[in-house]
C-alpha cells in the first residue's frame, strides 16, 4: 500500500478536474488528482467538440451566454493547440421559427456575445453545403475544441507545478476527522494496489458520478441527473464552420467540424446510471433527419461513429424533474460543511466544457477562502504546455507533418495520419496504456476503418518495442476492438457496413481473433 | 477562398472519399509509386489527405500524381481517386503556378507558332544545345518527346480537300481534330477522315480550338473551362444532334467525362458534345456491331504490340481498337497489359519528372521491342511519342491499319 501527503485531493479526472488541480497547484497547494479511469474519458470526451461562442445560450440562458463569450477568448489563448477558430453560424432552416433570430440577436447584444447577421449568400458560399432554403444566417465565433487534448495539455501544467496525476485510481473512500476531510483512499487498477492520501481538502469534480463521490464521504442525496447526448461523427468534414439552428435549443441542432469529421449532436434525455449509456436507434434516425435539415444529402453521406455521454445536470426546482434540457447549464458549487456539516469538501458540478476554467477558478476561490488564503487565480494569464506560441489548430496539421516526415516515418494509423514515432513516443511514454488510452491522445483508429487496419499495427509495434507481451498485446487488440464496435453497431448502414465487413473478413476470417488464447489476466 | 475550385463543384467528387475502405488496391495499380518513393501513392493524396484538405492542400507532394487514372479505375468501391487528386492539385498551385506549367498547356499556340516554321522548329527542338536551354529556362526535361512540326495543318488539308465524288450514303458526321491532329498528328485525322469518306460520310470539320485539356492536367482550370465551352460550341456548329468522331483518345475524353467529374463543368453544351462524343475506334465498332462496317480488308501479316492509352481506359469502353484491328485479316495484337507510358500528357516532359515517367514506361517500352514487327499501335499523340522514343519503334494510330486494309494507302 502507497501512502500520499498532500493538501488538496481533486476526485475527477474531466476537464473540471483537470482545471481544479492545475489552478490549485499554481497557486502553490499541493495537489493529487485521483481519475478512476483514463483523463476525459467521461462527459469531457464524450461530446459534440463544441467550444461555445455563447450564441446557443442568448435567449435561454444569458448568463451562461456571457460566461461562454469570455471564456472562448481564454481558452483559444491558454489551450491553442486545442482550438481550431472555425467560426460558427447560426441559420433558420425552412420551417423554423421566424421571429428567433431576432430574439437571438437581442439576446446576443444583451449577453454581449459577438454576432453579426449576414446575408444567405454570403452563409451559402461560406458553406456551399447548407441547405439553399435558409432564409437567415448570424455569424458567431463558434469553434471546436479537442476535449482530450485540452484535458491533457491541463494536466501537463498541473505536473509542472508539482501536481500528481493519477489515472485509472478508483477513490474507494473518504475519510474523516470529526468534522473535517483527512484521508482518501483509492485503488490503483492498473498496478492492483491500494493508496491512502492525507489531506486537508478534497475537491470533488465526479461530473455525472458526483453523486456518488459525495456518498463516500457520508453527504448524502447531491443530485446530479446524467442527461444522456447522443453524437454521430461523419466520415469528414461536411461543413468547416460550425453550424446551428437558429432556434431554441433543442435536440439535434448543431453540426461541429472536428479534426477530419464533422459531429451532429444530440439528445438529451435523462438517464438512471452514468456507466451505462444507451445509443437508442430512433436517436440515430433523429439526428440524421436534423443534419438533413441543415445539410441536403447528410443521409447519404457516411458515418464512422457513435457514442453517448452524460451532461451532469444539478437538479433545479424550477423545472421538472425530467426536462433535463432546460435545468441549469451554470455551475453549481456545494459547501458540505454548510449542507453536511463536514469542513473540507466542495463539489462542483453542472457547467460546460467551456466554462471548466470558470468553475475551476470558482470553487479554488471558494477553498481558498475557507482555507484564510489570498492567493490570485492565474489559469487565464498563461498557456498550458504546446500551447504557448498561441498558434491554434488547423486540419491541415497533420498532412503538412507527414509531409514533412513521408520519406522516414511509417503510417500506422491511415485514416488518421499517426505515425509510428507519434504511436511509440506515447507508449513509450505510458508502458500501461490500453490502445484506447493511446487512441484518445493520438486518434488511432477514430477515422473510416475504425481500427480495421491500424489495430494490429500498434499492437504489434509495442510488442515489437518490448513494452508488452504477447498475452498483453492480445489483449488490447482484443479489447480495442470491442470498444470500437459499440459505437459501430448504432450506425450500421451505407458505406460503413462494407468497411465493417471488410473488417471482420480480416480479423475473424483471417486473423481468427475470436480464438486467441485468454490473456492470463484481465486486460485494462 | 480558391475559386476555381468552388466546394460545390468538388462535392460530388469529394462525397466519393465516403466509398473508400482502405484495400489498398489502388497502390498496387498505381505506377508511379511502383517506382518512386516520392510519390506517397493514390490513397494517401487521395481518399486519406481528403480529409484534411479544408479549401488548402498543403501536401505538395501530390504533384507527382500523373493523373493516369489507374487508381479510380481499380477502385472497386467507386472512389474518384485521380479526380480528388486533380482538384487538390489545382487548389495547391493556383497561387504559384510554374510559368512552364501555364507554357505548356498552350497546346494551341505552340501548333500555331511552329508550322509556318516547321524545318526550323524541329531543328531546333532536335538540338542539344537549344534543348538544354529550353530545360534550365522553361523546365521541359531536355530529353523529352517533342512532337514534330508539320508544314501543312489539318483545317489547311481539309479546305483544299476534294471529297470522294461517290454519293454520301451515310450522311454526315463531326470530326474532331484536338490541337495535336491539327498541328503535328496531321496524317492521323487525314487518314480517319479519309476512311470515314471511304464509309460514305459527309465529314463536317468547322474550325475547332483546344479542348483545355493539357491545361486541366496542370490545374489550369479557369481557362481550360473556358478552352472546352468554347469547343463545344464549335463543334455543336457543325450540326445538330450528329455524331462527333474523333481520332484523339484523350481529348474525346475530356469532352466525354473529365471537364465535368474533374472541373465540376456542368453546362448543357458539354453534357451534348460529351454524349455525341465518338472515339474513331469505338465508332467503327458500333459500326460493326450493328453490321453496318464493310469488313472488305486488304490482308495484312504483322503482329503489332498495342497499348490503350489510361485516358482511353478511364472512358469505360474497354479497347475496342483491338477488335477493330482484329477485323483485318493477318493483324494479330498483342495487348501491352501495362499500366502507362509515363507520358500522361505533359507530366513526362516536366524536367522533375521526366525520369519518373522514363521508368514508368519503361516495362511498355521493353514489351513493345519485343514484340514488335516495326510498327507499335496506341490511340493518343503524346503517349505515341513517348513509346516511340522510348522503344526506338515507330508507333502509329489504329486507325493507320484500317487506312491501309481499305487500300486508302
Amino acid at each position: 500500500m502507497r501512502t500520499i501527503d498532500t493538501d488538496v485531493v481533486v476526485i475527477g479526472g474531466g476537464a473540471t478536474g483537470a482545471g481544479v488541480v492545475r489552478d490549485v497547484a499554481m497557486r502553490g497547494y499541493r495537489a493529487v488528482l485521483l481519475e478512476r479511469a483514463d483523463l476525459a474519458q467521461g462527459t469531457t470526451g464524450r461530446y459534440h467538440g463544441l467550444l461555445h461562442s455563447g450564441g446557443r445560450y442568448v435567449v435561454s440562458d444569458p448568463r451562461s451566454a456571457t460566461e461562454c463569450a469570455e471564456e472562448n477568448i481564454i481558452l483559444t489563448r491558454i489551450h491553442a493547440d486545442a482550438v481550431e477558430t472555425t467560426g460558427g453560424l447560426f441559420v433558420s432552416t425552412p420551417g423554423d421559427d421566424p421571429e428567433f433570430p431576432d430574439r437571438f440577436l437581442a439576446g446576443a447584444t444583451a449577453s454581449k456575445v459577438p454576432a453579426e447577421e449576414i446575408s444567405v449568400g454570403q452563409a451559402l458560399r461560406r458553406e456551399p453545403r447548407l441547405n439553399p432554403g435558409i432564409f437567415r444566417a448570424i455569424a458567431v465565433e463558434d469553434g471546436s475544441v479537442d476535449g482530450w487534448q485540452m484535458t491533457w495539455g491541463t494536466v501537463n501544467s498541473a505536473k509542472a507545478y508539482g501536481a500528481q496525476i493519477l489515472p485509472y485510481h478508483e477513490v474507494t473512500g473518504i475519510e474523516r476527522d470529526g468534522d473535517q476531510v483527512r484521508r482518501v483512499r483509492a485503488h490503483d487498477h492498473k498496478n492492483g494496489e491500494d493508496v491512502t492520501i492525507d489531506c486537508t481538502f478534497v475537491i470533488n469534480c465526479g461530473g455525472p458520478w458526483a453523486g456518488l463521490i459525495a456518498g463516500l464521504a457520508g453527504c448524502h442525496d447531491v443530485e446530479v441527473v446524467p442527461g444522456r447526448g447522443i453524437m454521430i461523427a461523419m466520415n469528414h468534414r461536411l461543413v468547416n464552420t460550425v453550424v446551428n439552428r437558429c432556434i431554441y435549443p433543442t435536440d439535434g441542432d448543431i453540426i461541429v467540424p472536428v479534426h477530419t469529421v464533422s459531429i451532429i449532436g444530440t439528445t438529451d434525455v435523462k438517464a438512471s446510471d452514468a456507466d451505462r449509456l444507451t445509443i437508442p436507434a430512433d436517436e440515430v434516425q433523429e439526428m440524421l433527419d436534423s443534419g438533413e435539415a441543415m445539410i441536403p444529402g447528410f443521409r447519404q453521406s457516411r458515418a464512422v461513429h457513435a457514442w453517448a455521454g452524460a451532461r451532469p445536470l444539478v437538479k433545479d426546482t424550477r423545472v421538472s424533474a425530467t426536462d433535463t434540457r432546460h435545468m441549469s447549464r451554470g455551475m453549481s458549487i456545494l459547501d458540505h460543511h454548510d449542507r453536511d456539516g463536514l469542513k473540507g469538501l466542495l463539489t462542483i458540478t453542472g457547467g460546460k466544457l467551456t466554462t471548466y476554467r470558470l468553475m475551476a477558478k470558482n470553487v479554488v476561490d471558494e477553498m481558498c477562502q475557507q482555507l484564510g488564503d489570498t492567493r490570485p487565480c492565474r489559469t487565464a494569464e498563461e498557456a498550458v504546455p504546446k500551447s504557448e506560441s498561441g498558434k491554434t489548430y488547423v486540419v491541415t496539421h497533420r498532412l503538412e507533418d507527414r509531409e514533412a516526415d513521408r520519406m522516414e516515418e511509417q503510417i500506422i494509423c491511415e485514416c488518421e495520419l499517426m505515425s509510428r514515432k507519434m504511436f511509440l513516443e506515447e507508449m513509450r511514454g505510458r508502458p500501461s496504456a490500453n490502445l484506447d488510452d493511446i487512441r484518445r491522445v493520438t486518434r488511432l483508429g477514430m477515422g473510416p476503418c475504425q481500427g480495421g487496419f491500424c489495430s494490429t499495427r500498434a499492437a504489434g509495434l509495442a510488442l515489437h518495442d518490448g513494452l508488452i507481451d504477447v498475452g498483453r498485446a492480445n489483449g488490447l487488440l482484443e479489447l480495442f476492438l470491442k470498444n470500437r464496435w459499440i459505437g459501430l453497431w448504432p450506425i450500421l448502414y451505407g458505406a460503413q457496413v462494407r468497411q465493417t465487413a471488410l473488417d471482420q473478413w480480416i480479423f475473424s476470417g483471417t486473423l481468427d481473433i475470436e480464438h486467441l488464447p485468454e490473456p492470463e489476466k484481465a486486460v485494462l | 477562398m480558391p475559386e476555381p475550385l468552388e466546394y460545390p463543384k468538388a462535392m460530388l467528387t469529394r462525397a466519393t472519399l465516403d466509398a473508400c475502405i482502405k484495400c489498398t488496391i489502388c497502390e498496387t495499380a498505381c505506377p508511379v509509386s511502383a517506382v518512386t518513393p516520392l510519390f506517397p501513392g493514390p490513397k494517401f493524396v487521395g481518399p486519406q489527405a481528403e480529409r484534411f484538405r479544408d479549401g488548402e492542400s498543403v501536401d505538395h507532394s501530390l504533384d507527382y500524381c500523373s493523373s493516369c487514372g489507374a487508381c479510380t479505375l481499380a477502385c472497386p468501391q467507386g472512389v474518384q481517386i485521380a479526380e480528388l487528386n486533380s482538384q487538390a492539385r489545382a487548389v495547391m498551385k493556383e497561387d504559384n503556378m510554374p510559368l512552364r506549367d501555364k507554357l505548356i498547356g498552350q497546346t494551341v499556340l505552340m501548333g500555331k507558332v511552329m508550322t509556318p516554321f516547321a524545318p526550323i522548329a524541329n531543328a531546333a527542338l532536335g538540338n542539344k544545345l537549344v534543348r538544354t536551354v529550353v530545360e534550365k529556362t522553361v523546365g521541359v526535361h531536355r530529353d523529352a518527346p517533342m512532337p514534330t512540326a508539320r508544314l501543312h495543318t489539318f483545317q489547311g488539308w481539309m479546305k483544299k480537300h476534294q471529297p470522294p465524288a461517290s454519293p454520301r450514303t451515310r450522311g454526315p458526321v463531326v470530326f474532331f481534330s484536338g490541337c495535336a491532329g491539327g498541328y503535328f498528328e496531321v496524317e492521323t485525322s487525314i487518314k480517319t477522315v479519309e476512311v470515314l469518306e471511304h464509309l460514305g460520310y459527309e465529314v463536317i470539320a468547322p474550325k475547332q480550338g483546344c479542348c483545355g485539356l493539357a491545361q486541366q492536367s496542370n490545374g489550369l482550370f479557369d481557362e481550360a473551362t473556358k478552352s472546352v465551352l468554347k469547343l463545344c460550341d464549335q463543334l455543336r456548329s457543325g450540326g445538330k444532334d450528329l455524331t462527333i468522331v474523333s481520332a484523339s483518345g484523350s481529348c474525346a475524353g475530356m469532352l466525354k467525362h473529365e471537364a465535368h467529374e474533374i472541373m465540376g463543368v456542368d453546362e448543357e453544351k458539354l453534357h451534348d458534345v460529351g454524349t455525341r462524343m465518338r472515339e474513331i475506334s469505338e465508332f467503327l465498332l458500333e459500326l460493326h456491331a450493328a453490321g453496318d462496317l464493310p469488313t472488305d480488308f486488304v490482308r495484312n501479316d504483322i503482329t503489332v504490340p498495342y497499348h490503350a492509352p489510361c485516358q482511353l481506359k478511364s472512358q469505360g469502353m474497354g479497347m475496342p481498337a483491338i477488335t477493330v484491328m482484329e477485323l483485318i485479316p493477318g493483324v494479330k495484337v498483342i495487348e501491352s497489359g501495362r499500366a502507362c507510358c509515363g507520358i500522361a500528357g505533359t507530366y513526362g516532359l516536366k524536367k522533375e519528372k521526366y525520369d519518373i515517367a522514363q521508368a514508368v514506361g519503361q516495362p511498355l517500352f521493353d514489351m513493345v521491342k519485343e514484340k514488335n514487327e516495326g510498327i507499335a499501335v496506341c490511340d493518343t499523340e503524346t503517349c505515341r511519342w513517348q513509346i516511340e522514343k522510348g522503344s526506338g519503334v515507330k508507333t502509329v494510330h489504329p486507325i493507320w491499319l484500317v487506312h491501309k486494309a481499305y487500300g486508302l494507302s
